[in-house]
């Protein structure tokens, strides 16, 4: 579905993606985990076509994207949630929902869809008039997803959704990105929390400094040594 | 004395506000003093005047056109001037403003000259200079009453288009969060045009006013104008629409007064008091955004 050949991304100078190939396959919940700086973010944003990789093919659907403009991405089927959620806090919970469907004409859909975010969030029915950053962390990170399903895709990318909350809301997270990967939608996941992410995920990708340093189903990478001292504090 | 002081006011006020709103919505979207912006006000004013003189369509239709022609004078100096410094450090824009602040009042003088010119007062329906309401000595003009309902009417319809549809929210949404908005499938180019156009077209029913109400322009008419309007803007806060629009009433009546009661000379000293007294003293403005967000 997602195909990722040789990608090279920098910022400047900075040589933050050095070569970067992975794939996903439709259905799957796909995460990429690393460390502080490995160039997480700087992948999902170069998919998202927030940054244009210097080299390299992005493939979505057979489709080639690399250096498309984000509006016909989102448009193909691609939505990310953001690293720090990127919410907009002046608007209101319901506006931010609707800023999620702005690509959309299909006001039918997109009151069903309105619908189906408040069953999957219920606190964000409660709290649809309030100003998004009136929200607590752990409302905000769902507000972000709802917002980001809003759009209908096809492939969701998830940059560190469980950062900075509480554990029992992290727990609640992950259950509902079971639960949107089981209605249909496929997912590559960003995540800091290895553990979590390997447990949700069917496969998984190691970054290091810019590059895949191990790749494979989870329950392999589970298993591995070196990622049980590296990511999963097992020794 | 006191109530005419507060009508003059209240009327240079909406115009003021009308000006105002096109430097904060351009700052909320692109953190830009779009220094230009007077000169937008200007242009209409040139603009209307040669409409009416060289193919002699009615004021209504001039306000209209004006106002499409302004709209899309905004957009292109966004387009050619602003947006290719967009991921440039924000002095770079802020003084390429200011360049092109420059160089429009410049144009205006190689195709109009320097000198102050009248309105054409011909083109205006009589009764406009006749008083409409009075209150003891204090009388209210047709002309002050017609800008004041132009300046209320389009007020309400921005106020409207930023909260109600689509592409107000997409807006905001932008001045909060760029690459949010983007993200979202937002094109982000296309709400800064849209944004803009809006200003512009604002600005320009202002400087048709303002060539009406005072019958004079002149190229760097534009210049003591977006001081005012700036002012207005800061002391509203900037970004802050609704802030604009108080400021600008603010400012309007406290110059009225001001030159009523103390001397005409200061007029336009007071713009400059207001601004160093709100940066000293509030410098989020009376409606600027100083609320804790949640990261
Ligand atoms: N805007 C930027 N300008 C310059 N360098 C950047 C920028 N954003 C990221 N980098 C650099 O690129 C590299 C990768 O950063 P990235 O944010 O993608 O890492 P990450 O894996 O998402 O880290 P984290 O887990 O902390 O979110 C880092 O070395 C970082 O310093
Ligand atoms: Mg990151």
């Amino acid at each position: 579905m997602l195909r990722l050949e040789d990608v090279h991304t920098y910022y400047g100078n900075i040589h933050a993606i050095k070569g970067l190939s992975l794939r996903v396959d439709q259905g799957e919940i796909v995460t990429l985990i690393g460390s502080n700086g490995a160039g997480k973010s700087t992948t999902l944003m170069t998919i998202s076509g927030i940054i244009r990789p210097r080299t390299g093919k992005i493939f979505f659907q057979e489709e080639e994207i690399t250096g498309a403009l984000t509006d016909r991405i989102v448009k193909l089927g691609i939505t990310q949630v953001p690293e720090g959620r990127m919410i907009f806090p002046r608007l209101t919970v319901y506006e931010n929902l609707l800023m999620g469907a702005y690509l959309r004409k299909d006001r039918k859909g997109i009151k069903m869809d309105e619908e189906h975010a408040f069953e999957l969030f219920p606190i964000l029915k409660e709290r649809r008039k309030q100003a998004g950053g009136t929200l607590s962390g752990g409302e905000q990170q769902m507000l972000a997803i709802a917002r980001a399903l809003m759009a209908r895709p096809r492939l969701l990318l998830l940059d560190e959704p469980s950062l900075g909350l509480a554990p029992i809301v992290v727990e609640n997270i992950f259950e509902v990105i079971s639960q949107i990967n089981s209605g249909g939608t496929t997912i590559l996941l960003v995540e800091q929390n290895a553990q979590m992410a390997l447990q949700v995920a069917h496969k998984g990708y190691v970054l290091e400094t810019g590059r895949i340093i191990m790749q494979g189903p989870s329950r392999e990478l589970m298993e591995n040594p070196k990622i049980q001292s590296a990511y999963l504090g097992i020794d | 004395m006191f109530e005419q002081q507060l009508i003059n006011g209240l009327t240079l006020g909406m115009i003021y506000a009308l000006i105002a709103v096109g430097y904060t919505m351009v700052y909320g979207v692109i953190q830009l003093i779009n220094f230009a912006h007077g000169e937008i006000f200007m242009l209409s004013a040139f603009l209307a005047v040669t409409f009416i003189t060289v193919f002699g369509l009615p004021i209504y239709v001039v306000i209209f056109m004006t106002m499409g022609c302004c709209a899309l004078i905004g957009v292109m100096l966004d387009i050619f001037a602003y947006r290719p410094l967009r991921q440039s450090p924000r002095l770079a824009a802020l003084i390429t403003a200011i360049g092109m602040s420059i160089f429009l009042q410049n144009l205006a003088m190689i195709i109009w000259g320097s000198r102050p010119r009248p309105f054409v007062q011909e083109a205006l329906p009589a009764f406009l200079r006749t008083p409409a309401l009075s209150f003891g000595e204090a009388t209210v003009s047709w002309l002050q009453l017609t800008i004041f309902g132009t300046a209320s009417l389009l007020m309400i319809i921005l106020f409207l288009i930023i909260n109600k549809t689509r592409v107000g929210t997409a807006m905001r949404a932008l001045s909060q969060n760029r690459t949010g908005a983007a993200l979202m499938g937002i094109n982000v180019n296309r709400v800064i045009s849209f944004t803009f156009a809006l200003g512009s077209s604002m600005g320009a029913v202002a400087g048709i006013m303002v060539a009406i109400y005072y019958n004079t322009l002149y190229p760097t008419m534009g210049y003591v104008a977006g001081v005012k309007a700036f002012a207005a803007a800061v002391l509203g806060g900037i970004g802050s629409v609704p802030g604009a629009m108080i400021g600008g009433i603010i400012l309007g009546i406290a110059e009225a007064l001001g030159a009523g009661y103390i001397s005409s000379l200061y007029r336009d000293g007071i713009a400059y008091a207001v601004m160093i007294a709100v940066i000293i003293f509030r410098p989020s403005g009376i409606l600027g955004k100083s609320t804790v967000e949640k990261v």
